[in-house]
């Protein structure tokens, strides 16, 4: 193994990195870019919330409460009725986005000790929208709650919630790390495979197999710059998500990296795949595309939660790489769990890792046929 | 040592297409080899069997006595290969890409100046400048210095001279001449017929079949039959008369000229080339000149191209 020679190979591969300015710009705006109109357009879209009441006794608290809802300008009573049997019609139909459910007793308790109760029931066929509905809804609670509590009067308000056609919904926080697995793939599968056929379109694979280097070397060569350009992006997204969104970040830091050096690895051996099989850069870049990007991005629980998907469809999220560094990600972020929690799918990870790497490798023939 | 290069019985198909059909031939050491033909002759596969890029379906090959299947590596470290169409970085600059491809043959370009100066000394004062900025020669000449850095034992150049100009054509052929002249072995192929005067020998290959093995001025030498040179007035009424000349053997159109070879063996080229004038004359061409001449490459290429079979096939 010449050293020099590996060195060498990086240098050069990092200069047409850094001198193809078009799609450096591109590759380092794309996850900054994403963040930012993932979150904003997660924003816009919950201004005028459909709201069904169920008061089966109203009263001075209830409306009350009710008030509260209309005055953040975000909620729109469209039914108010005393029975709930009217919630499942509307919901069905798509006429109510969320249902407000009093409990009969709910003003008698709210005024006695007995905990007060309600039920917030909301329609999660849009598991994103659902959740933001839900987090209003809450806030607008908590805060009469707290005003009760500011006039020293000791409430409590029970609040119930249920999650209507969706009912393992999760967080809004949710799309950064199905964010930062596409762009990873992004990076690391489609570059590496546009890379190692323009090597091939010009020529110089020729050159470069008429050489001492070993196909190994080449890939590896080829790979590690990659693998740094997709970590910078994944520092650019999570710095942006916590930035601008305030994403939390309650795992470790160092393991969520580690994660993503694994998962970036998947791509890479991916994209050195894809471009072994295909022969010009216009089939690298489209088939690199379909078999990572489309997967990835539809069978991973980015877009289409894996709860909602027939039962059929969900050994196919198996083979979708995003779908374990998502759990992850998810993981680590939001719920700051470890290696203990995630074992499996840090496990899954590593296994494909080492099979595509090892497929990669093979893949590539020291001579032209 | 034996010969730089050995082939045997060669052959290398495409699917249906047969790229090589059957070629044997030896390139001594220190000789400069040319291999003379046509687009889709198969010149290019067999550069790819010689550097161990391919590996041929029949028939042996082998490289500084090294086997092109049982010993890549070794062949890998010791030729010096420049693909057709110049394979450079163009987005690095002259000196990168020849400091790359040093470093890829694990040597520097310190080490390698010597035998590269001549050549490289040309375009150094550019040394900052874009590969894709560079005309076609200076392209040519970074890709030979490129090929030659790691001071290989022989040197196979596929095309080396397609998209470059004249003045270039001629600076490069110079130069591998000093390069013959330092002992190292070149195999080089072009379809220009003009360059092949300047190899020790040359193989015209066409149709996946080397057609003939010579210095490229007995190649002419050989050609039996009366040739006589046409000029002057309409070249295509000319051809289309000539044709119909009762001895016509052959009529082709060499730039300004007509190559004329009459079927007759024996006539003296002077008689035909009267015969011709008083011919033409009488078909209403004025002017025209006529003029037995030697055999040049091109001529026996036609001539050897006429005979062949039709040519099948077309691998890059």
């Amino acid at each position: 193994m010449n050293r020099n020679a590996l060195r060498a190979f990086m240098v050069k591969e990092f200069r047409h990195i850094l001198r193809d300015r078009q799609t450096l710009t591109i590759l380092l705006m794309l996850p900054l870019v994403q963040v930012i109109l993932f979150g904003y357009a997660l924003r816009s879209d919950v201004r005028d919330i459909r709201m069904a009441v169920i008061d089966p006794t109203p009263d001075h608290a209830t409306l009350e409460l009710q008030s509260r809802f209309l005055s953040t300008n975000r909620f729109r009573i469209v039914t108010t009725s005393q029975t709930p049997d009217v919630i499942e019609p509307l919901f069905r139909r798509g006429r109510a986005d969320v249902a407000l459910v009093f409990d009969p007793d709910f003003a008698s308790h709210l005024r006695g000790t007995e905990p007060a109760r309600l039920l917030i029931a909301v329609d999660a066929s849009d598991p994103n929208a659902g959740t933001t509905y839900l987090s209003y809804a809450r806030a607008v609670i908590s805060s009469y709650q707290a005003e009760l509590s500011a006039q020293n009067r000791q409430v409590r308000i029970v609040t119930e919630t249920r999650m209507r056609f969706n009912p393992t919904l999760e967080s809004v926080n949710l799309f950064v790390p199905g964010l930062i697995a596409l762009v990873l793939v992004l990076v690391s599968a489609l570059m590496t495979a546009i890379s190692l056929s323009r090597e091939k379109e010009r020529g110089t694979m020729e050159v470069l197999l008429v050489s001492p280097l070993r196909p190994q070397q080449i890939i590896v060569g080829k790979v590690l710059p990659y693998l740094a350009l997709a970590f910078a992006n994944v520092l650019t997204a999570l710095l942006a998500a916590w930035a601008v969104f305030h994403v939390p970040f309650r795992g470790s830091v160092v393991l969520l990296l580690a994660e993503s050096i694994l998962y970036t690895l998947v791509s890479l051996a991916l994209g050195v795949l894809v471009a072994a099989r295909t022969s010009s850069q216009r089939a690298a870049m489209l088939t690199a595309a379909l078999v990572t990007m489309l997967p990835n991005a539809l069978l991973s629980g980015m877009i289409f939660p894996i709860a909602s998907m027939p039962t059929w469809l969900v050994p196919f999220t198996y083979i979708a790489p995003a779908r374990w560094f998502i759990v992850i990600a998810r993981g680590i972020m939001l719920k700051g769990v470890g290696l203990t929690i995630l074992w499996r799918e840090t496990l899954m990870l590593s296994l494909m890792a080492m099979l595509l790497l090892a497929a990669a490798m093979r893949s590539f023939k020291p001579r032209l046929e | 040592m034996s010969n730089a290069v050995e082939v045997r019985s060669l052959s290398k198909s495409f699917a249906s297409v047969k790229a090589l059909d059957d070629i044997s031939f030896d390139v001594g050491e220190g000789e400069l080899f040319g291999l003379v033909g046509p687009d889709g002759a198969g010149k290019t596969t067999l550069f790819r069997i010689l550097t161990t890029l391919l590996v041929p379906d029949r028939g042996t090959a082998t490289v500084l006595g090294l086997d092109v299947v049982k010993d890549l590596w070794e062949i890998r470290s010791r030729v010096g290969y420049m693909p057709g169409g110049f394979a450079l970085y163009p987005d690095l600059s002259v000196a990168e890409n020849l400091e790359f491809f040093a470093a890829v043959f694990g040597t520097t370009v310190e080490k390698g100046y010597e035998l590269i100066a001549p050549i490289y000394r040309q375009i150094e004062p550019f040394r900052d400048r874009r590969a894709e900025a560079l005309s076609g020669g200076m392209k040519q000449k970074l890709a030979l210095s490129c090929a030659l850095v790691h001071r290989p034992d022989i040197l196979l150049l596929d095309e080396p001279t397609t998209g470059v100009d004249a003045v270039s054509r001629r600076e490069f052929w110079d130069q591998l001449g000093h390069l013959k002249a330092s002992g190292l072995t070149i195999v080089v192929s072009t379809p220009y017929m003009d360059e092949a005067v300047r190899c020790d020998r040359v193989a015209l290959i066409h149709g996946g079949k080397i057609l003939e093995i010579d210095p490229p001025r007995s190649i002419g030498t050989r050609y039996g039959l009366p040739l006589i040179a046409v000029r002057g007035g309409d070249r295509f009424g000319l051809l289309h008369a000539l044709r119909e000349f009762p001895h016509a053997h052959t009529v082709y159109l060499f730039g300004d000229e007509l190559h004329y070879t009459d079927s007759r063996a024996d006539a003296p080229p002077e008689t035909v080339a009267n015969e011709l004038r008083e011919y033409l004359a009488g078909r209403g061409h004025k002017g025209v000149e006529a003029h037995p001449i030697a055999a040049g490459i091109e001529d026996s290429f036609m001539e050897l191209m006429g005979s062949a079979p039709a040519p099948t096939a077309t691998a890059a």
